[in-house]
């Protein structure tokens, strides 16, 4: 087609695990990608035949709602064939049984492999065996790629000219077993924005050794962040607001005294968020614990874009599909990526 | 690469008024008229078509824009997914007649997915076609109803379309590829 579609910037990977390998002309890429599938979301058919006849199998050994459901609705929109894998039978923990699964998988035909697991790393090892692409929808502690993306497009929507440069960024809560937080890191960073992470100090243990080390510009191209345990402070003229889920989970290894004691010192109501500015968003990456990390009123509130971030999160999913998709075809082809 | 000029700017003028004539002759008047240019260039020439629509019969057109990306049956054969440029139809095609705009009529694929596209939207009561350049090889049985110019090629040229609101200027050229896996196939 036209010339100026060479001078803009390609996408090139084939999987997408974690933000940490993405470029942010690439980020703009998948911005700017999402906006056109919003408009076909729009439509009165909302969906496009640019996948058709493509595989794509959902792989997930932890338990999902919204990410397993936002995935499958994205790959239809995109009329790809949709193979959802029964989840975790208990069994599969080793990486031996992860390397048969895939294999067989791809004996099945699955060319696109989306993928879960509670081992962080784990879609490292698959996209070392799998003839396709690997996309990445949360793995441990490590990485939760796409829904960094939906909630840095969610903040675009929401900021003057979907600028993100100086905006303060407050995500609170349990940063340490968050994969949320940690893609959020690779993004925001990258977007130019002033980025704080709060929760309780054994919350955020590593975090401020990570963050002393960005600060000296040690990654090109991401910007420095804060981490504190004074939530006042990371409110404070906060552009965002976005709390992270406690995982009940997590008390049983003494992390936290109470879900009560979390509540009264973290959570956000509405006293806090009022720290923030009058326009600031509030956002979570659910399922919520209300009561816990965010009260009831703020997660109905005017300010609240939670059910946004899930309708973002569908045709940021989309984007995701069809780019990775056109790059295996590449490979397949035998011509050359630039 | 040697450059051969097909068209001036003059001519793309006269052949945009000439094609706004034919579309209201065949539809007997303006109503129920709507344009749909296809991206990229396909959308200035639309407008233009409105244009000289409106300054002779003094009826104002809805103009849209149609990306064909997501409709592309030739996604397996590019380097790249194609850079999407979007898509606006700020009107009812429901019972519309719906004259697609491209600059260079050629496989007949992209009309193809266009109207793959515009049925997505609604159900047109019906779709013509107006196209700068017809340059021939059809791989589809799909013909134009307004041409601009007829041209001749071969399948080893280009043909460049340039229209003063992408390109800076108006001009129709031909060329040579440099090679046949040159990937710059202008209105493929």
């Amino acid at each position: 087609m036209g010339a100026e579609g060479s001078i803009a910037v390609a996408w090139n990977h084939r999987h997408l695990i974690d933000l940490d390998a993405v470029t942010w002309p690439e980020i703009e890429l998948i911005m700017r990608t999402t906006d056109e599938m919003k408009g076909v979301l729009a439509r009165p058919i909302r969906r496009v035949p640019a996948l058709n006849g493509r595989r794509v199998t959902m792989l997930f050994y932890e338990a999902s709602t919204r990410t397993r459901v936002s995935f499958e609705t994205a790959a239809r929109n995109l009329s790809a064939d949709v193979v959802s894998i029964a989840t975790a039978t208990s069994s599969v923990t080793k990486g031996e049984s992860l390397v048969d699964t895939i294999r067989t998988l791809e004996a099945l035909g699955a060319e696109i492999l989306v993928m879960r697991h509670s081992v962080s790393g784990a879609p490292y090892l698959a996209a070392d065996i799998f003839g396709g692409h690997v996309l990445n929808g949360g793995d441990g502690w490590h990485a939760h790629p796409t829904q960094a993306l939906l909630d840095l497009y969610t903040m675009r929507e929401h900021l003057p000219d979907g600028d993100l440069h100086g905006r303060k960024v407050a995500i609170v809560g349990d940063i340490l077993h968050s994969r949320v937080a940690r893609s959020n890191i690779w993004s925001l960073t990258a977007a130019g924005a002033d980025l704080w992470l709060c929760g309780p100090a054994t919350l955020l243990r590593g975090f401020d050794r990570w963050a002393a080390a960005w600060s000296g510009g040690a990654i090109p191209g991401h910007g420095r962040f804060n981490v504190t345990s004074d939530i006042d402070a990371a409110l404070r003229d906060a552009d965002v607001v976005m709390a992270l889920r406690i995982q009940r989970e997590r008390m049983q290894g003494g992390l936290l005294p109470s879900l009560r004691e979390y509540a009264a010192r973290f959570g956000l109501n509405a006293e806090r968020v009022a720290l923030a500015k009058p326009e600031a968003i509030v956002m979570h990456p659910g399922p919520m614990n209300e009561g816990v990390e965010i009260a009831p009123d703020v997660a109905v509130s005017g300010r609240a874009v939670i059910t946004e971030q899930v309708a973002n999160g569908v045709a940021v999913r989309m984007a995701l599909l069809y780019l990775l998709a056109g790059v295996h075809e590449t490979a397949r082809t035998g011509e050359s990526i630039r | 690469m040697t450059d051969r000029q097909i068209m001036t700017g003059e001519e793309i003028r006269r052949a945009i008024v000439r094609i706004s004539h034919e579309i209201v002759e065949k539809q007997a008047g303006t109503q129920g008229l709507a344009l749909v240019g296809i991206q990229r260039r396909g959308v200035p020439l639309a407008r233009r078509i409105a244009d000289a629509i409106e300054e002779h019969e003094g009826a104002h057109l809805p103009v849209g824009a149609l990306d064909i990306t997501f409709y592309r049956d030739d996604l397996s054969l590019v380097a790249q997914q194609p850079i999407v440029k979007g898509t606006d139809l700020p009107f009812d095609l429901n019972g519309a007649t719906v004259v697609l705009v491209d600059d260079v009529l050629y496989t007949g694929r992209t009309i193809r997915c266009a109207m793959d596209a515009l049925i997505d939207f609604g159900r047109p009561r019906a779709i013509r076609l107006a196209v700068l350049i017809d340059r021939g090889h059809r791989e589809l049985p799909i013909r134009a109803d307004h041409v601009g110019k007829n041209v001749p090629t071969s399948r080893e040229e280009l043909v460049h379309v340039h229209v003063a609101e992408i390109d800076g200027s108006d001009e129709v050229s031909i060329a040579r590829k440099l090679r046949s896996s040159d990937p710059a196939t202008a209105g493929s």
